[in-house]
């Protein structure tokens, strides 16, 4: 991952590897997370991106390579790392038979740098009713509380585990509002995992693709966008010549028209088709969504030919 | 300053907030002197991460769409020519002709192409009521 010299690591993990039962979870993952990015994890069940997250926690104790959050060891020193940290996850564990205002109470007594009003401005903006037990809230308010808990003491890094999942979209844009807002008023940096790639591509500076354990992409998000293209071409002669791409994924015949799916520097793309007498007919960059499922189908993402 | 993202159409994010900028210029919508929203409000408001916003911004900036007064925000520089109907019709010629290409490779025919022009038109008309 590109990151500038003078920029502070607060996640840094190297070459870290992970086995369930001899099943691999993780293999040789590299990753930093900057002061002030979004960072985004993504990848489908499976991957390892609650694996990685729980090495971040210090949940998991790293079988080999390290990872390191804010110069700390997370599993040897983890007050001093987990004080950093807000952590929400898909399903929040959270006490069924208090109320709202009994796990506010109850949470502020583990965080020194609790901030009570703060909690109670995201309380009021979420319209979360105090009085109520934890067990009478529908899902969408037990994330939301949730959201409330993981930044109520103002952490330096909100670390999210597939925080939208089986959300409906308010409370998704609660969410995505809560990464933005902390970002920009508190200078936070985020770390979230997700399957919604929609919602990663409109949020994150960087991010890494995880396909069974494996990095199989990771940069700026920007960078990956623009050196994945959707082209559609012709021929301008009646023969076919055999087109020869690098970095090729996927080639359709659709009768006249070729669409190709490929990565690369968008001019030198150009160059290549006119060079092989093809007219471009339509071109765009690929989704996200759709860079996910052409590398994991074809992770080295090789020469293609036809 | 009405900017409506579109997900998964392949145009990156920073660049449909570059492209609804000029458009809402150059149809006169905004006028010049007239100041957009800051960064962080235009990010909150449409739940993008404000480095895309600040880039979009440079990219206008850049291309002498607006400008930049220091300590007062960013503002339509009024340097841009009104788009005529042609040029409007243009833009929107190519954005069909992609929507074409693409429906033609996944065999959609123009009648069913109509109606998810229609079901979309009302979504966002839903959306901006």
């Amino acid at each position: 991952m590109s990151s500038s010299a003078s920029a502070e690591a607060i996640v840094s993990i190297k070459n870290l590897t992970r086995t369930f039962n001899d099943k691999i979870a993780l293999n040789k993952v590299n990753l930093e997370v900057n002061r002030g990015q979004i960072f985004g994890i993504v990848g489908e069940n499976g991957a390892g991106k609650t694996t990685l997250i729980k090495h971040m926690l210090g949940l998991y104790k790293a079988q080999s390579g390290s990872v390191v959050m804010f110069n700390k060891n997370p599993v040897l020193d983890p007050p001093a790392v987990l004080s950093n940290i807000g952590y929400l996850s898909e399903e929040p564990d959270l006490p069924a038979w208090m109320t709202v205002s009994e796990i506010l109470y109850y949470s502020a007594s583990f965080y020194p740098k609790w901030d009570q009003q703060y909690a109670d401005k995201l309380i009021d903006a979420f319209e979360l009713p105090r009085s109520k037990k934890i067990k009478e809230l529908s899902k969408g308010q037990r994330a939301r509380i949730g959201l409330v808990l993981a930044q109520a003491h103002r952490p330096e890094l909100l670390l999210l585990d597939e925080p939208s999942s089986g959300l409906d979209p308010i409370v998704r844009k609660d969410i995505l509002g809560a990464i933005i807002c902390g970002v920009m008023e508190e200078g936070r940096s985020v770390v979230f995992s997700s399957h919604l790639l929609e919602e990663v591509e409109r949020v994150c500076d960087y991010l890494v693709m995880l396909h069974k354990g494996h990095i199989l992409l990771s940069g700026a998000l920007d960078d990956i966008i623009a050196d994945h293209h959707i082209f559609t071409v012709k021929y301008a002669g009646p023969t076919k010549s055999p087109l020869n791409l690098e970095n090729c994924h996927k080639i359709t015949n659709l009768g006249p028209e070729i669409r190709i799916e490929c990565a690369g520097e968008i001019e030198t793309l150009k160059q290549n088709f006119c060079q092989l007498s093809a007219d471009i007919i339509h071109h765009r960059t690929m989704t996200l969504d759709e860079i996910f499922t052409a590398r994991s189908e074809d992770p080295q993402f090789s020469l293609g030919i036809m | 300053m009405n900017i409506q993202l579109v997900q998964g159409n392949g145009i990156p994010v920073y660049l449909q907030i570059v492209n609804q900028v000029k458009y809402l210029i150059s149809s006169g919508r905004l006028q010049k002197d007239h100041e957009l929203p800051a960064i962080r409000v235009l990010a909150e408001a449409i739940l993008v991460n404000p480095n895309t916003v600040a880039k979009a911004y440079r990219e206008l900036e850049v291309a002498g769409w607006v400008i930049k007064r220091a300590g007062a925000g960013t503002f339509v520089s009024g340097e841009a020519s009104p788009l005529n109907k042609l040029s409007q019709e243009k833009i929107i010629r190519q954005s069909i002709s992609a929507v074409l290409v693409e429906a033609k490779q996944m065999n959609i025919s123009l009648p069913e192409i109509k109606d998810l022009v229609d079901e979309e038109h009302h979504k966002l008309q839903i959306n901006q009521a």
